[in-house]
């Protein structure tokens, strides 16, 4: 992770962001399967709650431009980073894990919520798809957020240089895509109900 | 590193994708509150969660500029998950409408 | 030893993967004669219970699909794809151990169960998993399976899945970024460009079956009720889901093995592939098409006219490309110097057995017929000559072809002879009497049926026919463990091939290539009539080489893994934790120890 493989590719890229666009690749059959699960179940819950009783747009519009948000810090980041400005890429990498956070203190309240609301994993098939498939993307963004406060350290410790700028574009690739999932299920499970 | 990924995006662009992602949402949540659009709601949510997408991964994920090879890559898997998703609600209701005669 | 545990060299982990592969290999094969025992006659022959029988039938379709037929052609991807293109090892060698080292312990996993019941508070032994290698729900739901049976088998292929993805991200990155100079796309090897095809399949399709199988976990540990009736779910969904990943799968097994033959076939005949294009582009084909069918499993099901034409139609059409192929393969036999060794028997072999898998596949292309056949034991002839007379003979004919190569000792061609038409006959004994069977009424999955089914005869002759597979069986690994007595005396190029792996000493010393080939035709040592052979590359490296060095952390992150899927199978979260932790240091001691490429 700390050091580019610098020899001459067939392709003339980097094998390991290669390798990470593979992986987003089939992350999206991934996402793809859970989204359809959601759909196919749709409207098919025996019991309540449903959707539109409990799904509160206000509070998700805010994750969601939350998650806008922190994408772009990514970027700032990156940028910072391949011009070797150490300082602002310091400060985007926290404001990027920070803002990931902070979507993931919203995740909890708002499952949280709809637990005391009556909607728990097993309740119906709204809650058992809804749980699985935002959950698996809560995932994602906790492992996101790790692996961006593992940067974040290591920056300070001075050991994260314009020689990693690699390391940050594929954690950004990473970060962006969790991103466009979000937009996906913003748009698939709380727009359109 | 042979690529100089980057090269053609500015902070100025980033900051004008995300008002146009900030914006696109307002659009999004205004729609949906909207009595009128109802009858338009899906199609119109959809096309522009689509420009989102593609906003954020052409220019944050740098597909735009970036190796072409990349896009086939990610473009690739995500025709086939859509074409995936689709062909599998399509045939689930059209079993469904079978079994029950709706 | 150690050596061998933290080894991330392609070739040491190709030899590791074909030796654990053939292990399980000979597993499955021993539970698929215990089943042809007990159906050689009506009633039992054997005796088995009718729960012994479905765990039988069960872990011999998942360990021949998962444990067996995945990894041999994996030790051929480890093994012989960096050598094809000229590169010195894969993309990511720690992640290739990795995936190594999960696959073992996700096999280990499994089998496991053959012997986990006591500490199950079960009443027997085996608590292996029984409801099928497709696992249909609701068999599968905690109602009618409540021991630890399915969950073995949930969390054993989630397992495998992580050892398919890592190595298909691998294998993607090696194959289009560390060729040698000059090596364009179309001058890869035909076996390079199946497996190209097949791992793009691996990292499309196995997502899909992981979602099902956590689908499936949450419906078994946490009450859900996504493929269950009672809370509104479908159990329809499973077979979607499944079959999406189940119909890109079979591919995933078949397309190595018919890269196989397109290296020994041209190699015996001492003629180019013919119309080599074709077939990497028919390969391409294939794979589009085979995730456009996967509902022809599904006709019983009542999809309705309009889906059961759509698949059917795709179906039809997927036979096309695969027809293609086989034009190609005689096409490049006609004419050429013929030389009949084992491997090109082999060949041979595959293209006649798959010839008719592939036609009785196309009559479940058609849903009235296919009506008729699903379920019964019509549908196992047919997957056996696939998997078996296509992909099985594909695998033999690579090893006698590379193993050479591989271990610098040859094969004995006599005892090759003896295992080739033993094999043949067996599998034609075994499986050709399936086809009436099954057409006459037998279902699958029964461990006894009665006289008047008028079945008795066929079945004795499958017995017979699956116990001179197992004969055969014996006679190959007699032969392979024979080669260790012999001599290292194999040259470079045995066969007079025309890739890559023939220019360098068999072995291959650890660096493979003394100097990284520059490639100008699609057949580098032959001549032909626009290029004379690749000139001959240096017997020492003319400067030094820098070897990576081994590393524990593949193996140590892989053993987080089944710890995880321990603790849940027990249903104690301490130990889903400590696993996680193990995984956790595992890949930050890997991603931060010094790893020089």
């Amino acid at each position: 992770m700390t050091h580019g493989s610098t020899h001459a590719t067939s392709m003339g890229v980097d094998n390991r962001k290669m390798a990470f666009w593979a992986f987003i690749g089939s992350e999206c059959l991934l996402f793809g399967s859970l989204i359809a699960t959601y759909l196919v179940y749709k409207g098919r819950s025996l019991v309540g709650p449903y959707p539109h009783e409990i799904l509160n747009i206000p509070f998700t519009s805010f994750s969601t431009f939350d998650l806008l948000m922190s994408s772009l810090a990514m970027v700032l980041a990156l940028a910072a980073v391949q011009r070797g400005d150490m300082k602002q890429g310091k400060l985007w990498l926290f404001v990027t894990a920070l803002l990931g956070l902070i979507f993931l203190g919203g995740q909890f309240w708002e499952f949280s919520h709809f637990v005391h609301e009556g909607l728990g994993l097993t309740t119906n098939l709204f809650g058992s798809t809804f749980y699985v498939l935002t959950g698996t993307h809560g995932a994602h963004v906790t492992v996101g957020v790790i692996w961006l406060l593992t940067l974040w350290i290591q920056a300070l410790r001075g050991k994260l240089g314009p020689q990693n700028a690699l390391t940050v574009e594929i954690t950004g690739l990473y970060w962006h895509f969790v991103d466009v999932v979000w937009i996906v299920i913003f748009t698939v499970v709380y727009l359109i109900q | 590193m042979t690529e100089q990924t980057g090269a053609h995006a500015t902070t100025g662009t980033y900051l004008r994708i995300a008002a146009i992602l900030v914006m696109i949402t307002l659009i999004e949540v205004g729609v949906f509150y909207v009595p009128a659009f109802q009858s338009v709601l899906v199609p119109v949510l959809l096309v522009l969660s689509a420009v989102k997408f593609t906003l954020v991964v052409m220019f944050y994920m740098h597909l735009k500029f970036d190796n072409r090879f990349f896009a086939f890559l990610f473009g690739g898997p995500l025709l086939l998950g859509f074409a995936v998703v689709v062909s599998l609600l399509l045939i689930f209701y059209g079993a469904i409408r079978l079994r029950t005669g709706m | 030893m150690k050596s061998w545990l933290t080894t991330t060299d392609h070739k040491r982990i190709g030899l590791l993967y074909f030796w654990t592969a053939f292990g399980f290999f000979m597993i499955g094969g021993l539970e698929a004669l215990i089943i042809r025992a007990q159906l050689v006659r009506p009633d039992g022959g054997l005796g088995v219970s009718a729960e012994t029988f479905n765990q039988l039938f069960t872990m011999h379709g998942t360990t021949m699909v998962f444990l067996a037929l995945m990894p041999l052609s994996a030790a051929f991807f480890n093994y012989i794809i960096p050598l094809q293109i000229g590169a010195r090892d894969v993309a990511f060698p720690r992640l290739n151990a990795f995936s190594y080292w999960v696959f073992l312990l996700g096999g280990l996993f499994l089998n496991a169960s053959f012997v986990a019941g006591p500490l199950f508070g079960a009443d027997r032994l085996s608590v292996a998993p029984d409801a099928g290698w497709f696992g249909y729900a609701n068999l599968t739901s905690r109602q009618f399976s409540p021991g630890p049976n399915v969950d073995f088998w949930l969390l054993g292929l989630q397992i495998l899945g992580i050892a398919s993805l890592a190595a298909g991200f691998n294998f993607v990155v090696t194959i289009l970024n560390m060729r040698a100079p000059g090596m364009r796309m179309l001058r890869l090897p035909p076996f390079t460009w199946m497996t190209l095809i097949t791992q793009f399949l691996v990292i499309t399709a196995f997502p899909v079956i992981t979602v099902a199988l956590v689908l499936l976990m949450f419906d078994r540990f946490f009450g859900t009720h996504f493929f269950l009736p009672a809370g509104g779910g479908d159990p329809i969904l499973w077979q979607h889901l499944f079959w999406m990943f189940g119909h890109p799968e079979v591919y995933i097994l078949i397309l190595p093995a018919m890269g196989i033959i397109s290296e020994v076939l041209p190699t015996f005949s001492k003629k180019p592939l013919f119309g080599y294009t074709v077939v990497v582009y028919s390969g391409v084909v294939i794979a589009f098409l085979g995730w456009s069918v996967w509902s022809h499993h599904m006709f019983s099901t009542g999809l309705g006219p309009i889906a059961d034409s759509v698949f059917a139609g795709t179906t039809m059409l997927i036979a096309i490309p695969t027809g293609v192929k086989i034009f190609n393969w005689i096409g490049t036999l006609w004419g050429g110097q013929i030389r009949f060794t084992t491997s090109l028997l082999f060949a041979v072999g595959f293209i006649a057995m798959f010839i008719i898998g592939g036609l009785s596949g196309v009559t479940h292309a058609s849903a009235p017929s296919d009506l008729q056949q699903t379920d019964t034991y019509y549908v196992v002839a047919h997957i056996h000559y696939v998997l078996f007379g296509g992909t099985i003979l594909g695998l033999f004919s690579g090893i006698y072809y590379w193993w050479p190569k591989m271990t610098g000792r040859f094969l004995s061609e006599r005892m090759g002879k003896v295992h080739f038409w033993l094999t043949l006959i067996g599998m034609n004994l075994a499986f050709f009497p399936m086809h009436f069977s099954g057409l006459l009424g037998m279902p699958r999955r029964i461990y006894t049926y009665s006289a008047d089914l008028g079945v008795a005869r066929f079945n004795q002759l499958s017995t017979i026919g699956a116990f001179l597979i197992g004969i055969a069986t014996l006679v190959f690994f007699w032969n392979l463990l024979r080669t260790r007595r012999r001599p290292s005396n194999a040259p470079a190029n045995p066969w007079g091939g025309a890739t890559l792996e023939w220019a360098i000493s068999s072995p291959p010393p650890v660096y493979n290539f003394t100097v990284i080939p520059t490639v100008t035709s699609r057949l580098p040592l032959w001549q032909t009539e626009r290029h004379a052979p690749m000139a001959p590359l240096p017997d020492r490296p003319p400067a030094p080489i820098h070897v990576p060095g081994g590393s524990w952390w593949p193996m140590i992150t892989a053993f987080g893994l089944p710890i995880i899927a321990i603790g849940a199978l027990a249903h104690l979260i301490p130990i889903v934790l400590a696993g996680a932790a193990v995984v956790i240091v595992g890949i930050y001691r890997w991603a931060y120890e010094p790893f020089e490429m």
